[in-house]
């Protein structure tokens, strides 16, 4: 699993923040030019969808949470799913992640159905996702987090627990682990608790330990809320990397600045539903990405937007682009869907 | 005041059956919840579904002794998925209210009128153990009392005294083995977030019922040595102070280390013992004094101690959930 | 909007009124002799659908220092022998003196100990049958009647666990936890009530005895039942002052709170029996009340005042939910807490309200069921029965436990149709799995959101 050669990133430039703002369309992109025949639209049909979800709809309580006709995710590229607070975004994720069931719909990933299918299976089919909440096991080392993310561990079976027959594969877990480590700059956190680290430094092992599952596609649900501005650049950075990879990524991000910065592809919803879809210049101009989230600016929970519509005017250089402190309070509220 | 009769009593408690069952069953206790972190508030369930499984085998059956070990370890095994299968899917607390639960049922069902040809009801159980004395492999004459140094045991506690420390101390290695492994990674992280381990291709549902009937049939071997050397099995003995006793035990050690429970087992039974003697061998004239305020007699001195079992549980919960040896940083940690 | 206090006060008033009435309809004993064991003997004729009381059989009461009296039944079935005072005494039921035909229900209960204490008289109960008895037969007996009688006493405990259950439901909606502890809340009530009645508050402050009740001597069951609720009242206060709101301050997690609220049980419960001892008592008014027939069933009239103020204090608690401001926070702070604070109120005051008046809910169900028994570990007895009543109503929800604890109630009861009443209470845990396994979040509550 560790074998396949991926083309090396440097890491070190980006960390160091601002290196690669703006660069969307530029050579590192190997799906540069894909979207340029797909139609803008609501649903439109992708040339090689990696995931593709069909009348997903979730009710609770008799109110409508998440209703999606017709979604597919391109494969390789970095779609974000953006949408005011309360649009059913970490819903509708949890509905492709297993982690909660739709009433109605299905979701097929790479050809096979994956309905029903509970999350720890999905892991193992080349899907992961990680928490808008970080979930960094914290009475655990950073090491034993990283360990922990690979599958189809020998050891993990009660019986053959007990005998060495798993050492092998752990070493090379380890070595993995370490080789990861590095790449994301924590090697010196590496035999810490995780709960000690930063919020930050939390955010990079939940991507990093997600990592470990050698995944196709990669579900961040707010890769970047309550992250300081500095360690922002270099989280964008290291999702480029994943892209560079091969790795299909889908985020959720309210924050519309960060999604021009690094998105090919942004899919809005609003209310439950997909209003929009297209690149990041085409939802820039859409008046209702505008009004959703204009609408939802009279939430008193959106203060980010309050000002008027400045921020919907995406800058494109988003060097001044990190979430400011009233976002990133949003986001860290647990509930993401409101009580609507 | 005999302060020589109070050590002595005091010491040779540190050795002695209690600390042995009460840490067997806090080993198991250990599973669950100090690597798992299932909220087991029933673990005497275990210990009586262990027992009468033993019991009922031999003293019902008549079968061999061996086998009523066999079952002892069967019967908690099936309780353990019972309790689990319904609950783990859902929140903690669930399994809390159920394991509670049951562990009561268990009690009211084995004493039940109309269970006295297997059970023996509220008679309870006897005339099971004696294979286990009897057996050529036990070096010592279980009449006899014998010496070392401020410890005296009588030849047949110290018969079941050399096989329960064995199987402890083997258990808590075989649980240490275990947790050092990739499976008990996958606990840790179980206890730890659940939804993480799952998005991460862990079966969090099958860990945790594995967990379950692991420490279950632990607490069921707890059970079992515990009525082997009382020679006999009473249903209302499996009460739920002896839950509450091993949370305090492991508490006091410290969830999630290897021999916590063993360390919580011999602090909190030598506190016990230390205490009960001290009480019975006050001076008359202080016994008088004190009969006038809070009556102190055999009856009372034994809820008094359960009511230090309380507040021992609430002030280390509070003060310190990680243990009497547990650092500072880990418990600040302990961000759930 | 209506005052809480107002509701409170108006609730109050009936429970004294009800309570007197109570009172009123069946007078206390004369205690001017010795202590009496005593009991009636009658059993069911099925074809008359009455109790034929049973004359002349001689029951014989022993005790320590070769104490030994007889007493034979009169024409009312009632038998009673004066005991010289406290202490275990042996009441044996001679079974041949019964008539042909006539049997115990459970002659493993035959001889019964007993025992007196404070000098009071007791009752001892001998349940006799048409027919050859053993008690294994009560699955056999599906008449009418006897449907009848169970759903009346399953509704008896459904109403009394109600009061129990909301308070615990309540404490978790609004603050996450649950309350391991709960069931000791309805035995202190059950045991300060009992305190109050017979001793004041002297009975723990000693120069208080030369005042009048209830600080030097024991007051009526009425009284003191306010007395024991506001006992009950004031622990729940305490609990969360001195260790539950510090605890959430200090950020203390759940799980470790949870086993605050095992060692606070453990704690209580024997406290409990430190002070009041471990045998069985009774208050001392309204003891010995004989059960009057309403058509089929058959209640004793502290049963029917009980229950119909339960009724009554149950609709007063669903209206302070529904209508007061306090009561509509509480609903609130349970449905969503952080949404609750962000619309300015005052979460903690909130909390302390709840564990008040759960406390003090909790207590006067152990007033009500404490009417047939006071023990010191009635609560534990129960909390199998009180969890099950949550879950199934759904955990949180305040409807969803009085919801649930009238199904328990019935369920329980009249499965002893089918099953032995000894292990009915296991029928709990079947109803708590099946709840479980079917419906987690209960019949009243809402599924959770991941994430």
């Amino acid at each position: 699993m560790t074998g396949e050669p991926r083309p090396e990133i440097v890491f070190g430039s980006t960390a160091g923040g601002g290196g690669a703002a703006g660069a969307i369309h530029d050579h590192d992109n190997p799906v540069a030019g894909v979207f340029d025949d797909v139609e803008a639209i609501p649903g439109s049909k992708k040339p090689d969808p990696i995931l593709i979800a069909d009348h997903v709809t979730k009710t609770f309580g008799g109110l409508t949470a998440v209703d999606v006709e017709h979604l597919e995710i391109q494969r390789g590229a970095i779609t974000a799913l953006i949408g005011p607070n309360g649009a059913g975004k970490t819903t509708f994720f949890n509905l492709l992640t297993g982690f909660d069931k739709p009433n109605t719909g299905h979701v097929v990933l790479d050809g096979s159905s994956i309905d029903g299918v509970p999350p720890h299976k999905l892991a193992n089919k080349g899907m992961v996702r990680t928490f808008q909440l970080t979930k960094a096991l914290s009475r655990m080392t950073v090491i034993d987090n990283m360990k922990l993310g690979a599958v189809n561990q020998t050891g993990e079976h009660f019986w053959r627990a007990l005998l060495p027959v798993w050492k092998r594969q752990e070493e090379e877990v380890e070595a993995r682990g370490d080789k990861l480590l590095d790449r994301f700059n924590l090697t010196h956190m590496r035999d810490e608790f995780a709960g000690t680290m930063s919020g930050g430094q939390r955010k990079l092992v939940e991507m990093a330990r997600a990592l470990m599952t050698d995944p196709k596609l990669v579900m961040l649900d707010e890769p970047m809320a309550g992250v300081n501005p500095a360690l922002t650049q270099s989280l964008l950075g290291h999702v480029k990397g994943l892209r560079a990879e091969g790795r299909t990524v889908i985020f959720v991000e309210h924050d519309m600045d960060v999604v021009h910065d690094i998105s090919d592809w942004v899919v809005v919803m609003a209310e439950g539903q997909i209003i929009a879809e297209g690149t990041p210049d085409d939802i820039a101009a859409n008046p209702d990405v505008i009004d959703a989230y204009l609408g939802s600016s009279h939430d008193a929970d959106f203060e980010s937007w309050d000002d008027g519509p400045a921020p919907v005017e995406l800058p494109t250089d988003s060097t001044d682009a990190a979430p400011n402190d009233a976002a990133s309070t949003d986001a860290a509220s647990p509930d993401d869907e409101g009580s609507a | 005041m005999d302060w020589g009769f109070i050590l002595e009593r005091t010491f040779s408690t540190l050795f002695g059956v209690e600390v042995m069952v009460f840490a067997l069953a806090a080993v198991g206790l250990n599973v669950h919840f100090g690597y798992t972190g299932l909220l087991n508030f029933g673990q005497v369930g275990f210990m009586a579904a262990g027992a009468y499984g033993l019991g009922v085998t031999i003293h019902y059956f008549e079968w061999n002794f061996m086998i009523g070990v066999v079952f002892g370890v069967v019967y908690s095994l099936i309780l353990a998925a019972i309790l689990g299968l319904p609950t783990l899917r859902l929140r903690g607390d669930y399994l809390a209210i159920v394991t509670i639960a049951a562990s009561e049922s268990i009690r009211l069902f084995v004493r039940w009128r109309k269970m006295k040809e297997f059970t023996g009801a509220s008679e309870g159980l006897g005339e099971f153990a004696d294979p286990f004395y009897e057996t050529a492999l036990n070096p010592f004459d279980v009449g006899v009392r014998y010496d070392f140094g401020p410890f005296s045991y009588l030849g047949r506690d110290l018969w079941v005294l050399t096989v329960g420390w064995i199987i402890l101390i083997l258990t808590v290695l075989f649980v240490k083995r275990l947790m050092s492994s990739p499976w008990g990674r996958a606990l840790k992280a179980i206890r730890e977030d659940e939804d993480a381990a799952r998005a991460l291709g862990k079966n969090a549902y099958w860990f945790k019922l594995q967990s379950l009937m692991l420490g279950g049939v632990i607490g069921g071997m707890a059970g079992m040595l515990q009525v082997i050397q009382k020679g006999s099995i009473q249903a209302d003995t499996f009460n739920p102070v002896i839950t509450f006793t091993i949370w305090a035990i492991l508490i006091l050690g410290g969830p999630g280390r290897t021999w916590s429970p063993v360390i919580g087992s011999m602090i909190y039974w030598t506190l016990i013992a230390f205490l009960e003697t001290t009480l019975r061998q006050l001076p008359e004239g202080t016994s008088n004094t004190l009969e006038d305020t809070i009556k102190l007699s055999d009856f009372n001195i034994s809820q008094v101690r359960f009511i230090m079992v309380g507040v021992g549980l609430i002030l280390l919960a509070r003060y310190r959930p990680q243990g009497i040896f547990g650092s500072r940083e880990e418990m600040a940690l302990d961000d759930r | 909007m209506y005052s809480g206090r107002t509701i409170l006060k108006g609730l109050l008033a009936l429970v004294t009124a009800a309570l007197t009435l109570l009172g009123v309809a069946s007078p206390t004993q004369a205690q001017d002799s010795g202590p009496v064991i005593f009991g009636s003997l009658d059993y069911e004729d099925t074809e008359l659908e009455e109790d034929v009381p049973v004359v002349g059989v001689v029951i014989t009461v022993s005790g320590a220092d070769g104490f030994e009296a007889t007493s034979a039944t009169d024409d009312a079935g009632e038998f009673s022998v004066e005991v010289p005072g406290d202490g275990a005494y042996i009441v044996e039921l001679d079974a041949s003196t019964l008539p042909e035909g006539v049997s115990l229900r459970n002659a493993d209960n035959n001889p019964l100990e007993t025992e007196v204490n404070d000098g009071r008289d007791r009752r001892v109960l001998f349940p006799l049958t048409l027919g050859e008895g053993g008690g294994d037969d009560e699955g056999g007996s599906f008449s009418g009647r006897r449907v009848a009688q169970l759903t009346a006493e399953g509704l008896k405990q459904g109403l009394y666990l109600a009061m129990a259950a909301i308070g615990l439901s309540l404490i978790f909606g609004t603050t996450g936890l649950v309350n391991f502890a709960h069931a000791e809340l309805v035995t202190w009530g059950m045991l300060t009530t009992y305190f109050f009645n017979f001793y004041g508050l002297a009975g723990v402050i000693g120069f208080l005895a030369p005042l009048p009740p209830p600080f030097g001597g024991g007051v009526n069951l009425v009284p003191a039942a306010v007395l024991g609720m506001a006992c009950g009242g004031l622990l729940g206060w305490l609990i969360n002052r001195t260790m539950f709101r510090p605890a959430r301050r200090a950020g203390v997690s759940l799980i470790a709170q949870m086993v605050m609220t095992i060692g606070l049980s453990i704690l209580l419960r024997y406290f409990m029996l430190y002070i009041f001892r471990g045998g069985p008592r009774s208050f001392g008014d309204f003891a010995a009340q004989r059960a009057k027939s309403i058509g089929p069933i058959e209640l004793t009239t502290k049963d029917m005042v009980a229950m119909g103020l339960s009724i009554v204090i149950l609709v007063g608690v669903g209206l302070y939910l529904q209508l007061t401001r306090m009561g509509k926070a509480m609903r609130a702070v349970s449905d969503n807490r952080e949404l609750a604070e962000s619309t300015g109120i005052d979460v903690e005051r909130v909390i302390s309200q709840v564990w008040i008046w759960g406390a003090a809910l909790a207590a006067l169900s152990g007033v009500f069921f404490g009417l047939d028994q006071v023990k010191w570990d009635f609560g534990f007895r129960i909390l199998l029965l009180v969890f099950a009543a949550v879950v199934l109503g759904g955990l949180g929800s305040a409807y969803g436990a009085l919801l649930g604890s009238i199904i328990v109630g019935l369920v329980i009861n009249l499965s002893t149709l089918f099953i032995d009443a000894e292990v009915k209470n296991m029928v709990a845990l079947i109803i708590l799995a099946v709840a479980l396994m079917v419906r987690p979040q209960g019949l009243l509550g809402r599924a959770e959101r991941i994430g």
